[in-house]
């Protein structure tokens, strides 16, 4: 199936971002994981008709992209991608909430417009976020920093292993599934029957693939963690790079920005 | 399907976060403490297969539609509910770092909507109490699919629990609820259908697996007690933030308007027809020159105190708000494509 090879190329292509060599790559995990935790809570905590004072955030993913030589079309299309679904549970906002909060001259405009932007701003704003920090960071990078930071050894090691095979899997399950479809007409043989068998084949081969890794593991020595080729260090850049980014998402949590902005602007021509 | 972050307020997000970080602790713990190392790769690589398995569709007949595994009811059979709600969580992991597909502060309620009803509720409740030792081919399907309806009604419903309590949509309660169940009962119905199809396909072809799952389950036997307890607490948490929630907030409306007039002990009046009548007359003999009223005619809502709505929403503040927000959109777009730009040339410049 074209779509599953589609979605592995572009999985490769977001996780493989993160071999840049800038320094933003270089930096501590841990600091950019928590600078995007940051970030996101500030952004959620607006009240529901926040919409100006959301726009300054912008500048943390922006800057990222830039500093981190990040591809922003292709960013910038995925994230576009996802604003549909936050469109979806927003667009009966308008419909169910009338009154009337703005006035731009004779165009009065309803509190459920501006929530519902608010909403999709909002997407806009942490899927960003997430996209960068893993195109800047890397998976497993993320993994070992939330590792450092708390999260069991046990939960590590599963994302660990799953990140590694589901590259393997998906791209078995794209095969068994484009067979699949060469081997039926329309809509005939796409069925739960040949489904329910496709899958289950699935799922022995991946039962005994994960016999002969365990074997395989054994055989190394595994001792129930991964060792690590480089450790991090939290070093003055990182703690310069979370400090600075916190700072700046409180203070534009506490101060509007944007209508600042603004007002010094239309009273600079006025 | 997965429930975004722009829906959350940080107040529900992080206690759902709290909730499912609690829940991974103990389940790793357990997983450490009790599991053979050789379900170490089976709970990653079963991870990967169910990542897999979820992007291949397959077509319902008659409706021009298709339906894929979710795999939650799944992997809880294959693994029983420690290691599959570790698995369940890893998966949404890397499908919310990559796929955007659910934000990461939504994270715990996605874990908990689609990992924690699977494997700590249906499973033990009423997967495994009716299932048996060795179930005829009828029970097996009636069994499975009863439990795939059950979970998928529990998801959703603690979806649009959690979307109330945030206050962020203006969907009420009922609608809401409404829209999701039956939706996720067709969803369950196609859920149920896959999930017996595979576990019949791997009880003819490797029956050990099944029956070593279900009969060996050292991770399987957690004392029920616990967990209903910590349902309960809970259910009775969520009960009380919920009413709360309800009570002083019945329909955001009056939220808004104390957001609006900066006021919050602003009396709103109450919302009989006459009342409704009387402000709406009011609005007009205040304000002849402006075309909105035909919203709050069409929509029978109340808009008490227009004029101080007026006052905080005045035009200039408006029109300062938008040259604010395209001064600062050009900024910040700026900004990352000089430093591209920069950086750029740091890499390339040597050459």
């Amino acid at each position: 199936m074209a779509s599953i090879d589609g979605a592995l190329l572009d999985f490769k292509r977001l996780d493989r971002l993160a071999a840049g060599e800038t320094a933003l790559h270089r930096l501590d995990p841990r600091a950019k994981v928590l600078a995007t935790l940051v970030f996101i809570v500030s952004v959620v905590s607006f009240g529901r008709y926040e919409l100006s004072a959301l726009i300054p955030f912008l500048i943390f993913p922006a800057v990222l992209v830039g500093v981190g030589d990040l591809p922003a079309g292709y960013l910038a299309r995925k994230i576009a991608l996802l604003c549909p679904f936050a469109l979806a549970v927003g667009v009966l906002n308008p419909l169910l909430d009338r009154a009337v909060l703005v006035h731009l001259g004779p165009l009065a405009v309803s509190g459920g417009w501006i929530s519902c932007a608010s909403i999709v701003v909002r997407a806009a704003l942490t899927v960003a976020a997430a996209l960068v920090l893993v195109a800047v960071t890397g998976f497993p990078a993320i993994c070992r920093a939330m590792e450092r930071l708390g999260m069991p050894n046990a939960f590590a090691v599963q994302l660990i292993f799953l990140y590694r095979y589901i590259f393997v899997l998906t791209e078995e399950g794209g095969r068994a599934a484009r067979a699949r479809e060469l081997r039926s007409f329309g809509n005939k043989g796409l069925g739960l029957n040949s489904y329910g068998s496709l899958l289950g084949t699935l799922l022995l081969r991946t039962w005994l693939r994960a016999e002969r890794v365990h074997m395989a593991m054994l055989a190394r020595g595994f001792a129930g963690s991964f060792p690590t080729r480089q450790e991090f260090r939290f070093g003055w850049a990182a703690f310069c790079y979370l400090l600075g980014w916190s700072t700046l998402f409180i203070t534009l949590r506490l101060h509007n920005a944007t209508q600042l902005l603004g007002s010094l602007v239309t009273g600079l021509f006025s | 399907m997965h429930m975004a972050d722009a829906l959350l307020s940080p107040a529900v997000g992080g206690g759902m976060w709290a909730f499912s970080a609690g829940t991974i602790a103990y389940c790793s713990a357990k997983v450490r403490r009790e599991l053979d190392d050789r379900k170490v790769p089976l709970m990653g690589v079963l991870g990967a297969f169910l990542f897999a398995a979820q992007m291949i569709n397959f077509s319902i007949p008659g409706t021009g539609s298709s339906g894929h595994l979710g795999g939650g009811l799944l992997l809880a059979i294959l693994l029983g509910p420690s290691a599959a709600f570790l698995t369940i969580a890893s998966v949404l992991v890397v499908q919310a770092f990559f796929f955007a597909d659910g934000g990461l502060l939504a994270l715990g309620c996605n874990i908990f909507n689609m990992g924690f009803f699977p494997a700590f509720i249906v499973f033990p409740f009423f997967y495994k109490k009716l299932i048996g030792s060795s179930p005829s081919r009828a029970r097996l399907v009636s069994v499975t699919m009863i439990s795939a309806l059950i979970g998928l009604q529990l998801g959703p419903f603690a979806v649009v629990l959690e979307t109330l309590a945030s206050g962020i949509s203006s969907l009420p309660f009922t609608t809401f609820l409404l829209l999701m169940q039956p939706i996720h009962l067709a969803i369950g119905v196609v859920e149920g259908l896959v999930t017996v199809a595979v576990v019949s396909f791997v009880r003819q072809a490797r029956p050990e697996i099944l029956q070593g799952a279900l009969e060996a389950r050292p991770i399987g036997n957690h004392p029920v007690r616990q967990v209903l307890l910590v349902f309960l607490l809970l259910a009775v948490v969520t009960g009380g933030v919920i009413s709360a929630f309800a009570s002083k907030d019945p329909d955001g409306l009056e939220w808004a308007i104390a957001r609006v007039t900066g006021n919050p002990q602003l009396k709103v009046p109450q919302l009989g027809l006459h009342r409704t009548l009387a402000q709406l007359q009011q609005s007009i003999a205040i304000l002849p020159d402006y075309d909105f009223k035909r919203t709050a005619e069409k929509g029978g809502v109340a808009l008490p105190d227009k004029p101080k709505q007026e006052e905080s929403f005045n035009t200039g503040t408006c029109v300062a708000g938008i040259v604010g927000t395209l001064v600062t959109l050009l900024l910040a777009f700026m900004s990352g494509f000089i430093l591209k730009k920069r950086s750029a040339r740091k890499v390339y410049g040597v050459h």
